[in-house]
């Protein structure tokens, strides 16, 4: 009877053990050099709904040049996919869809090729601080900016007239209307501040001057615990511990039916807001408005970003001088700027994205100036490198603040600051990158 | 020992026995030394591609790590070396390691003992109510049933009902006059998951030792009932001793689901703070694999899961083997 087990502990010993999958690093980056007259199929990994009809708009133009675009579940999921694809040493696609944060991590693996030849003229489409994000601030440029996601304020215009509100210019303002709106009715909030939503605090971080990477000479800096920070963590910190904002992380239902029931009156969020409040607070149709967001110093206004992406262009690719062509036309021609705005409903990194974007949302149907406002808080986004080890900061971020916003106390906000710190420093260290500082 | 009582008498008859088969094996060695290989070749193939060769490749990974050479950008900047135990020893004493095994720990003796219990009693229930076959059967699937459900489909729905706003328990908790506690506060969280474990894990420990019971004469029964014992001495005395070594068998199986516990805690995760991301040790290898792209410390803690695994199951038998096993030895 006892042998019978045998084979079964055997088994569960397997089960427990973590399968890598097998790899190899072989990457001999192919030189893009060949005849502009043969006709090259590139694949585009794309995340973007509708993407494949923007494409058809190149394919039917460049007959030498043809794309296929093959859809991905998300960017997370897209980067995993493409750094097996780099380890295995092929598989990749020749042009990739990249979120800002991700694009020091996929540098790193040596995922990205440096498109500077190709594609550094647009750069004086773009604003500075989103080129920024795809030149890391060196030479080489790893990718075209496709979309922004500039920080705007949301709120119930009913709940704010209710209470004799205004759409709150600081921050000051926005922690008295969040007093006054939670005292008015105990129920309702006018934001949460959610501790699975790294992205944005990072975006808020950015907007009080923070930049949490940064490189000096041939070392990598970690700057997650500065003054900047600081203060953006003992403000949100201080209004949770005194219950006028909630605790609550954002894309739960819980917070899905607070949106619709009126119970959660504001969002800090991005340009692409509309579409989470179509989706999630449809009974509210009508109720909402967009604004700038509150600042720290009215007198010099500032945004963060939470999310946006670029397209860059793959090491594996055979034919990266024709994928980088269709990079920067994808993301600076009139037309293809306006098929991005219309078709696949993106908010156009260029600088001509507001000619593109004549009608608001239809979410935000009675506010004919949405996208001015955009237009408007995309130039003053601030720069922010990010590193490569994003993912270890958001999820050491997850961590601290999850326990932080449970706790309900603004001192435990702030100390989280310098684990995230020491974790990403630590992880990079580990790694073996030098960190200077 | 049996077989020196064999041996013996063949040698007085050897060399009459012997002539014959010599001479048939010499005849077509080859064709017969391969066949039992050929056979079990798929089986070898299989073993060798999908469970030694893996177990072996997170092994040497576990030994491997990563050398950043400068900013770690552009290509050739990233080799591989040789870590030693360096990956184990960052493992042991990651400050996050040791909670999320004091939580599995807390999480087994709050789910074992809760699943077995509740999985003997209705398999008693069950079998104590043999004479109504259909409501037996009809009873037995009901309580089978969420073994069934996949634990990410079952930890959504229970996701579900633990969100306050979306919760119908809530609702009627609150119209009933009482104030529903929140099931994913920091006191409550682990015994939210447990919960899920026990929802799920029932039904099918309940059927392990249901058949077991049914396995049983009921001639030992009626024996017990005529020498005046009640349905409870019968079930306690008899029915409990029988399934013993069903119970045995399902302890194990339970000890390695918790030891393993990742899908509730992973589809929990986003809808509260109070999971952290390396809340079980396996959530620290997906962690260190997918989060932080280090899986070399992945593989280091897997092998480590695997080891404990492996000497807690098997210490576990050898200490109850004996006293288990008996009657059928």
């Amino acid at each position: 009877m006892k042998t019978k087990f045998a084979p079964l502990m055997a088994a569960l010993t397997a089960a427990a053990l973590f399968t890598g999958t097998a790899c190899s690093s072989s990457s001999d980056s192919s030189k893009g050099a060949t005849d502009p007259a043969e006709k090259v199929e590139l694949t585009y990994w794309s995340w973007t709904p509708n993407m494949d009809k923007v494409v058809a708009a190149w394919n039917s133009k460049n007959p030498n040049i043809q794309i296929t675009v093959n859809k991905q579940d998300g960017g997370d999921a897209a980067v995993t996919k493409l750094l097996t694809a780099v380890k295995a040493g092929s598989g990749a696609p020749d042009i990739m869809q990249a979120e800002y944060q991700k694009i020091p991590t996929l540098v790193s693996s040596d995922a990205l090729a440096d498109i500077a030849a190709e594609v550094g003229s647009v750069k004086g489409k773009f604003p500075a601080g989103t080129w920024n994000g795809v030149t890391l601030g060196s030479e080489a440029v790893y990718g075209v900016p496709q979309d922004s996601g500039p920080l705007m304020f949301f709120y119930r215009s009913d709940v704010f007239e209710q209470n004799g509100l205004r759409a709150p210019k600081t921050w000051d303002d926005y922690a008295a209307a969040a007093e006054k709106i939670h005292q008015a009715n105990p129920k309702q909030y006018l934001g949460t501040f959610s501790a699975t939503d790294a992205g944005l605090f990072t975006g808020l971080a950015q907007q009080a001057g923070a930049s949490w990477w940064g490189v000096k000479g041939d070392a990598w800096t970690v700057d997650i615990n500065d003054a900047a920070t600081q203060k953006v963590a003992a403000y949100w910190g201080g209004l949770v511990e005194k219950g006028v904002v909630d605790n609550k992380p954002m894309y739960t239902p819980e917070w899905n039916a607070a949106l619709n029931d009126g119970t959660q009156v504001g969002w800090v969020s991005a340009v692409w807001a509309p579409g989470v409040l179509d989706g999630s607070a449809k009974d509210t149709l009508g109720k909402w408005k967009a604004a700038p967001m509150p600042q720290w110093d009215a007198a010099a206004p500032k945004t963060g970003a939470w999310g946006g992406s670029a397209t860059s262009v793959t090491t594996q690719s055979k034919h990266k001088k024709q994928a980088a062509q269709f990079v920067a036309w994808l993301n600076s021609d009139a037309e293809a700027l306006r098929l991005l705005a219309t078709e696949a409903f993106v908010y156009p990194a260029a600088n001509d994205a507001t000619s593109a974007l004549t009608s608001p949302p239809s979410f935000f149907a009675d506010q004919p100036d949405y996208y001015t406002i955009a237009g408007e808080a995309s130039k003053t986004l601030a720069p922010f490198t990010y590193g490569p080890n994003v993912n270890v900061a958001y999820s050491a971020f997850n961590d601290a603040f999850g326990k932080a916003a449970e706790s309900k106390k603004a001192a435990a906000f702030t100390e989280s600051l310098a684990t995230i710190q020491k974790t990403t420093v630590d992880d990079l260290k580990n790694a073996g990158f030098t960190v200077a500082g | 020992m049996s077989q020196s009582t064999e041996v013996e008498p063949s040698t007085t008859a050897a060399p009459r026995r012997t002539a014959t088969p010599v001479t048939a094996t010499r005849r077509r060695p080859a064709r017969r030394a391969g066949t039992p290989y050929a056979f079990l070749a798929p089986a070898l193939i299989l073993f060798t591609a999908f469970l030694a060769a893996p177990i072996f490749y997170a092994g040497y990974l576990s030994l491997r790590k990563v050398q950043v050479s400068g900013l770690g950008l552009g290509s050739k900047a990233r080799t591989e070396v040789w870590a030693g135990l360096e990956n184990y020893a960052r493992s042991l004493s990651d400050p996050d390691f040791l909670p999320s095994v004091g939580r599995v720990g807390a999480y087994g003796l709050i789910v074992v003992p809760t699943m077995l219990g509740l999985a003997l009693l209705m398999a008693l229930l069950l079998d104590a109510n043999r004479t109504r076959e259909a409501v037996s059967k009809f009873a037995r699937i009901s309580i089978f049933l969420p073994y069934a459900v996949p634990a990410v489909v079952a930890s959504l729905l229970w996701g579900f009902l633990y969100l306050p706003r979306v919760s119908p328990i809530t609702d009627v908790v609150e119209a009933v006059g009482f104030t529903a506690p929140n099931l994913l506060s920091s006191d409550l969280t682990l015994w939210a998951v447990a919960n899920i474990a026990v929802w799920g894990g029932t039904g099918f420990n309940m059927i392990v030792i249901y058949t077991a019971l049914r396995a049983v004469p009921t001639s030992l029964y009626e024996s017990a009932r005529i020498d005046g014992a009640s349905e409870i001495a019968i079930a306690w005395r008899i029915k409990i001793p029988i399934v013993m070594p069903s119970l045995v068998m399902t302890f194990v199986f339970s000890l390695i689901a918790t030891l393993q516990v990742f899908a509730e805690p992973m589809t929990l995760r986003p809808l509260a703070n109070t999971i952290s991301t390396t809340w079980t040790p396996l959530m620290k290898v997906y962690r260190d694999a997918f989060t932080r792209n280090d899986i070399y410390a992945a593989a280091a803690t897997s092998v480590i899961i695997a080891l404990a695994t492996f000497i807690l199951s098997f210490g576990f038998l050898k200490l109850v083997g004996r006293r288990a096993f008996n009657q059928e030895d």
